[in-house]
C-alpha cells in the first residue's frame, strides 16, 4: 500500500506532463490501479507461501511455466478460459445495471443439457445447421434461466443475487435428475449421460492449435459485449440506469426492459458456454457439467471491474493459474487449494483498489 | 501460529505429509520411468482416492521409479490437460487416471494423441477398439461385498441391513446385490434397504441417510461413496454394526466395525510398474479379485461371531479356488421379473455383470 | 431394538433432521440478521463457515477439548468477520463483492490448511438427550440434540429482545435504516458496523464448528454444501426477524431431511427432485411474500441488496 500512496505523486505529474484529456486520465487510471492491485495482491500471496516455508520465486515461476512459458501451457491455459470468458459475462452484463448474479451455473448446465437434447434431434441435418440448432437450445434455455431471474427481480423485486443462487441449485439437480433418469443412455453404464452426440455435431479445434473454437466464440462475446455497451445507446441507457435507476426511470427509459434483456443475454452467454462444453469437450451432458465454471466466472467478472473487454486478460490469468496448479501441486508439495488462495486474495486487491479510484491521478479541475 | 499448528500436525500425521516427490532416479539403474497419478477427490478421503494413493505409496519406492501425482482433478477437460502436463513437464510415460468418469472421451482421446505414453484407467471397460496404449484394470469387488454380506447376514437381529449408495449405476449396483445375496446366503428372511445420496461425496446426506436407515430398524450397514468417513462414524454412533467400503474404516468404529470389501491396488501398480522397467508389454485389460489379490477383506472385528467367521472363511476359501459365482439363477430382482434364469451363473469375470441394470430381490429401493 | 414404524418414519426422520441439519444454518443466519440490521451484506459467510469447520475440527484435535475448538472456530470467524467490514468501510469498496471473495478466500486458506485434518480423528462435541420420556427409540435418537442448538435458540430469543427493546438494538437499527440519521444522533457508524459484521463471523465460525464436530461431524472439503449461503438467502426469507430465521432454519433443516426419508419408506424415483425441495421452497416463498412496489417489511433500508 505505502508504495502505492508514494507512487501517486509521481503518476499524477505523470499525467499532467503527458497532457492527458479528463477522460484519458480516467482511463490510464483505470489500467493502472487493477495493475497496481494484482501485483499488490502477487506480493501479499509470495509472503503467504514464503511463510509457509515454501519459495515465492518457484512458485511464480512455476506458474510462469505452467500457464504462460511453453506453447503446451499456453494452449491449456486458453482450453481453461474458454468457458470462463462466458460464464464471467453472465456476470459482467447485469452488473452493468447494478444487479449482481451469481448463479451463471444453473445456466451453464441448462444450456448444456439442453444442447446435449436438442443435437440429436438434428441427427438428419448437416452438422453446422446441428451445431447452430444446438447452440440456440443453450442460449435459449440459459437466458430463460437467468431472465426469469431478472423478471422475478422487476416484477416481484425478488432480490438476483438470492434467486440466482437458489435457481442455481435447482438447475444442476434438474439436470441430475434428467441425466439419470429420463434422458440416460442406457449404454452410459458407470457414467450415466445423454446419448453421445455424433462426430459431425462436435466442436472441433482452432487450426494450428489443440484450443476448441469455444475460445474464438468467447472472446468474440467478450469484445461484442464491449461494443455494445460502449458504443450503442442501448449500452448507455444500460449504464444511466445502472447508475441510477430512478433518475433513468423520470427520463423514460425502460428499466424494465433493460433488466429482462440484460439478464437474458447474461444467460444465454452462460447457456452458450454450457452447450460448448458439451459440443466441443464432453460430447455429451452428464454430472460434469457442474464443475465450477459458473463460479469461477464470478471471480473473472470482478477482477475485470465488470468490463466485458478486461474480461479477456482476466480469464488468461486465472485460466493459467488454474492450468499451472497441478504442475505446482506436483513439484513444490502445495496443497491443490494453494491456487484458491491466490485467487481470493488477488480478488480482495482489486476489490480494495476500487477505493483509490479518482485518487491515484486526481483530476485537475479537482485539484485546483 | 498457523505456521506452529501446521508443523505439529504434518509430525503427528507423518503418512500424509507427502514423501518428497525430487526425482530418485539411480543413475547406476538402467530404465527409469515416471508413472503419474490422477485422484479425482483428496487423497486421504478414507476412501476411493486413499485406496489408490496408498497403492501409488506402496510402488513409490521401486528403483528407477519416480511418481507424480496430483489430486481433485474434476472429470472434464481438466483431466486431459493434467495428463498432458505431466507427459509434458514431467516427462511421465505411464499414466493411471483412476476415476471412472475420466475415461471417455478423455482417456481414449489422450492416448490417441500419445502413442508413446501408456494409460491404464481404473473401472474403464477398454475394448480392442480403443487405443492400444490405453487399458482398463479393476477388481472383483462385489464378490468381497458377498462375503461382507455373509457377515452382515450373521450379526443382523432385525434382518434388516441398510445401504447408503451414491447412484444407481451398475458397479454400485452389483455391490449392493452382493451384498444384499451374502446376507440372503444366511438367512432368505433378510433385506436391504438402500438410499442413493445422488453424488459422490456428500457428507450430510450420507448422514441423514445413516439416520434414516437405522431409523428403519436396519443395524447392519455399508455404503458405497468415495469416503465412508462419515458414514462409519455416523453409523457406529447410532449403535449399528458397520462393513466397510474402498479401505478400513476399522479406526473410526473399532467396536462396530465388522469386516469390509477393501481395494489392494498395490498388486496392480506393482505389476504394471515392474512390467514396464523391464521394458515389457503392459496388458490391455487387467482384472483380478480376491484370489489374484486385488481386492481384500477387513480383519474381522471383536464383535464378529465365530459361526460368522466361519462361514465366511468357507466361502473365501471356496473363492479362492477360482470360479465362484455370486451372480446365479434362479434370481429374480426386486420386482418379480426374473434377471438369470436357473442354471445360468455369471462368474465374477462375467462381462455381464459390469451393465448390472437391476437390483435382486430383498433389497428395497429402485435403480431410477 | 428399534420399533417399526412404518409410514410415520416420515415424519420422525424429518423432525429429526430438523434438529440436526439446521444448526449450522441457525447460526450462520442470525449472525447475518445481525450484520444486515446494520446495513451491510456478508455473503462470504460460506468461506467463513467452511474455514470455521477446519479451525473447530483443528482446535479439538489439537487440544483435546472440542469447546476449545468451537471457541476458535467463532475467533477464526471474528477475523473474517472483521476482514470484511474492514475492507467495506473503505470508500466505494461494495460490499456484496467484499463478500464474495472473502467466500473464495475463506475456503481456500480452509482447505490450504485443512489437509493434514482430513485423517486424524478429533474428540467430537456431546449431544444432549431429550427423549428420555419416550420408548420410542427413534424418536429419542431424533431428539439427541446438540447444546449447540439450544445455545442458538436462546440466542435468537436474546437478539429478538435486543433488537426491540434495548439501546444497542435501536442504535444498530438506526444505523441499518438510516446512516444520516444515525450520525445526526451522534452514532459512530463504522464501529458499529464493523462490530455487527464480526458478530456474523463468529456466528458463521460456530456454525461452521457444529458441522465438523457434531453432525455430520468431520472434516473433510465436502462438508459445507452451501449452508452459509444458503442461510444469507434465509434471512431475507425471515425478514430480519432472529426468531423468524431460527423457523426458516428448521423448515430448511427439515426439507433436506425429507428426500432420505421418504427413499427409506420406499419412495425412490425422482430423489434429485426431493433433495432441490428446500430451494424450491424457499424461492417460492420468496416470490409469494414480495412485492414490486414496496420495500420489504422489516428491511434495513441501508442494506444494498434492498435498494
Amino acid at each position: 500500500m505505502s508504495e502505492i500512496t508514494r507512487d501517486a505523486p509521481r503518476l499524477s505529474s505523470l499525467s499532467s506532463r503527458l497532457q492527458l484529456s479528463e477522460a484519458g486520465r480516467r482511463r490510464l487510471e483505470g489500467a493502472l490501479i487493477p495493475l497496481i492491485a494484482l501485483l499488490a495482491g502477487l506480493l501479499v500471496f509470495g509472503a503467504f507461501i514464503a511463510l509457509n516455508g515454501k519459495s515465492p520465486e518457484e512458485f511464480y515461476w512455476l506458474v510462469y511455466r505452467g500457464g504462460f512459458g511453453t506453447w503446451f501451457s499456453l494452449q491449456n491455459t486458453m482450453t481453461r478460459a474458454a468457458p470462463l470468458l462466458l460464464t464471467a459475462l453472465c456476470v459482467a452484463l447485469p452488473a452493468q445495471l447494478g444487479l449482481v448474479v451469481i448463479g451463471g451455473e444453473g445456466a451453464f448446465v441448462l444450456g448444456g443439457l439442453a444442447a446435449a437434447v436438442v443435437g440429436p434431434l438434428f441427427g438428419f441435418a448437416p452438422g453446422p445447421v446441428a451445431i447452430l440448432m444446438m447452440a440456440l437450445a443453450g442460449i435459449c434455455a440459459g437466458g430463460l434461466w437467468i431472465g426469469l431471474v431478472g423478471a422475478m427481480r422487476h416484477y416481484r423485486g425478488i432480490n438476483e443475487t438470492i434467486s440466482s443462487l437458489l435457481m442455481a441449485y435447482i438447475a444442476i439437480a434438474l439436470m441430475h435428475h434428467f441425466v439419470e433418469g429420463p434422458l440416460k443412455d442406457p449404454a452410459s453404464l458407470n457414467k450415466p449421460s445423454t446419448v453421445p452426440l455424433e462426430p459431425a455435431m462436435r466442436i472441433g479445434e482452432i487450426p494450428g492449435m489443440d484450443v476448441h473454437w469455444g475460445f474464438a466464440v468467447g472472446i468474440l462475446a467478450c469484445l461484442a459485449a464491449g461494443f455494445v455497451l460502449s458504443r450503442t445507446t442501448f449500452g448507455f441507457a444500460a449504464r444511466i440506469a445502472g447508475g441510477n435507476a430512478r433518475a433513468a426511470a423520470v427520463q423514460g427509459l425502460p428499466v424494465g426492459r433493460l433488466i429482462l434483456a440484460f439478464t437474458g443475454l447474461a444467460g444465454a452467454a452462460a447457456g452458450l458456454a454450457g452447450m460448448i462444453q458439451v459440443a466441443a469437450v464432453q460430447g455429451s451432458a452428464n454430472a460434469s457439467l457442474a464443475a465450477g465454471y459458473g463460479y469461477t466466472g464470478i471471480l473473472i467478472a470482478f477482477l475485470a471491474r465488470q468490463n466485458p473487454v478486461a474480461i479477456i486478460p482476466m480469464a488468461l490469468l486465472i485460466g493459467g493459474i488454474d492450468a499451472a496448479g497441478g504442475f505446482i501441486q506436483r513439484r513444490m508439495e502445495l496443497p491443490d487449494a494453494t491456487v484458491l488462495v491466490l485467487q481470493g486474495i488477488l480478488f480482495v486487491a482489486i476489490l480494495v483498489s476500487e477505493t483509490m479510484s479518482g485518487r491515484l491521478l486526481p483530476s485537475r479541475n479537482a485539484k485546483s | 501460529m498457523f505456521e506452529i499448528n501446521r508443523r505439529r500436525l504434518l509430525k503427528a500425521g507423518a503418512a500424509l505429509s507427502a514423501a518428497p516427490l525430487v526425482s530418485r532416479i539411480n543413475p547406476a539403474f538402467a530404465a527409469s520411468l515416471t508413472a503419474g497419478f490422477i485422484y479425482v477427490g483428496p487423497r486421504d478421503d478414507y476412501g476411493y482416492n486413499q485406496a489408490h494413493a496408498e497403492g501409488a505409496a506402496a510402488i513409490k519406492d521401486m528403483d528407477g521409479l519416480t511418481i507424480v501425482e496430483e489430486e481433485n482433478v474434476p472429470e472434464s477437460d481438466a483431466v486431459v490437460k493434467t495428463m498432458e502436463s505431466m507427459i509434458q513437464l514431467d516427462g511421465a510415460s505411464l499414466l493411471f487416471p483412476t476415476s471412472f468418469g475420466y475415461y471417455n472421451p478423455f482417456v481414449v482421446d489422450t492416448a490417441k494423441n500419445y502413442p508413446d505414453v501408456q494409460f491404464r484407467h481404473c473401472g474403464g471397460l477398454w475394448t480392442d477398439k480403443d487405443p492400444k496404449n490405453a487399458g482398463s484394470y479393476f477388481g472383483y469387488i462385489g464378490t468381497a461385498q458377498y462375503i461382507c454380506g455373509i457377515i452382515a447376514g450373521h450379526m443382523t437381529k432385525s434382518k434388516r441391513l441398510g445401504f447408503v449408495a451414491a447412484k444407481p449405476i451398475p458397479q454400485v449396483l452389483l455391490n449392493i446385490n452382493a451384498y444384499t445375496l451374502g446376507a440372503k446366503s444366511v438367512d432368505p428372511e433378510i433385506t436391504t434397504q438402500v438410499i442413493f445420496t445422488g453424488d459422490w461425496a456428500m457428507p450430510v446426506k450420507e448422514a441423514e441417510a445413516v439416520n434414516a436407515l437405522v431409523d428403519q430398524r436396519a443395524d447392519v450397514l455399508t455404503c458405497h461413496v468415495d469416503s465412508p468417513k462419515v458414514f462409519a462414524q455416523t453409523a457406529a454412533g447410532r449403535g449399528a454394526y458397520v462393513t466397510g467400503y474402498h479401505t478400513s474404516q476399522a479406526k473410526l468404529a473399532p467396536e462396530k466395525y465388522l469386516t469390509g470389501a477393501e481395494w489392494h491396488w498395490a498388486t496392480v501398480y506393482k505389476m504394471f510398474a515392474e512390467k514396464a522397467l523391464a521394458g515389457e508389454e503392459l496388458p490391455n485389460f487387467v482384472r483380478g479379485g480376491l484370489a489374484e489379490d486385488f481386492v481384500k477383506i477387513s480383519p474381522y472385528g471383536p464383535a464378529v461371531t465365530d459361526a460368522a467367521k466361519s462361514q465366511a472363511d468357507a466361502v473365501k476359501a471356496e473363492v479362492m479356488k477360482g470360479g465362484f459365482a455370486v451372480i446365479k439363477g434362479p434370481l429374480k430382482d426386486n420386482k418379480g421379473k426374473e434377471v438369470v434364469a436357473a442354471g445360468q451363473e455369471y462368474p465374477e469375470s462375467a462381462i455381464e455383470l459390469e451393465k448390472m441394470d437391476y437390483l435382486v430381490e430383498g433389497v428395497i429401493g429402485s435403480t431410477s | 431394538m428399534n420399533t417399526d414404524l412404518g409410514l410415520w418414519a416420515v415424519p420422525i426422520a424429518v423432525l429429526g433432521g430438523m434438529l440436526r441439519v439446521s444448526t449450522p444454518f441457525l447460526f450462520v443466519s442470525l449472525g447475518e440478521c445481525v450484520t444486515e440490521k446494520s446495513g451491510r451484506i456478508n455473503l462470504g459467510l460460506e468461506g467463513t463457515l467452511v474455514f470455521g469447520a477446519m479451525a473447530g475440527y483443528g482446535g479439538s484435535y489439537l487440544t483435546g477439548s472440542p469447546w476449545a475448538g468451537v471457541l476458535l472456530a467463532g475467533l477464526a470467524g471474528t477475523l473474517f468477520g472483521l476482514l470484511h467490514a474492514g475492507l467495506c468501510s473503505l470508500p466505494k469498496v461494495n460490499d456484496i463483492a467484499v463478500g464474495i471473495a472473502l467466500m473464495i478466500l475463506g475456503t481456500g486458506l480452509a482447505f490450504f490448511f485443512g489437509k493434514p485434518l482430513i485423517q486424524p480423528a478429533a474428540p467430537m462435541l456431546p449431544g444432549l438427550s431429550l427423549g428420555g420420556w419416550s420408548d420410542v427409540p427413534q424418536l429419542r435418537s431424533a431428539l439427541e440434540v446438540s447444546p449447540l442448538l439450544l445455545v442458538g435458540v436462546a440466542i435468537a430469543v436474546c437478539l429478538l429482545f435486543v433488537f426491540r427493546r434495548t439501546r444497542v438494538g435501536l442504535i444498530l437499527r438506526m444505523v441499518g435504516d438510516s446512516a444520516d440519521a444515525a450520525r445526526a444522533m451522534g452514532y459512530p457508524i463504522i464501529p458499529v458496523r464493523v462490530a455487527a459484521t464480526a458478530f456474523g463471523g463468529f456466528m458463521a465460525g460456530i456454525a461452521g464448528a457444529y458441522l465438523s464436530l457434531y453432525y455430520p461431524g468431520s472434516w473433510n472439503e465436502h462438508i459445507s454444501s452451501g449452508q452459509g449461503l444458503i442461510a444469507v438467502a434465509l434471512v431475507i426469507f425471515a425478514r430480519w426477524n432472529p426468531l423468524a430465521c431460527l423457523g426458516a432454519a428448521l423448515i430448511f433443516g427439515g426439507a433436506g431431511a425429507l428426500g432420505p426419508a421418504l427413499q427409506s419408506v420406499g419412495v425412490t424415483s425422482g430423489y434429485y427432485l426431493f433433495y432441490a425441495a428446500p430451494y424450491v421452497l424457499t424461492l417460492l416463498i420468496l416470490f409469494l411474500t414480495s412485492s414490486p412496489r414496496r420495500a420489504l417489511e422489516g428491511a434495513p433500508r441501508e442494506l444494498s441488496i434492498t435498494k
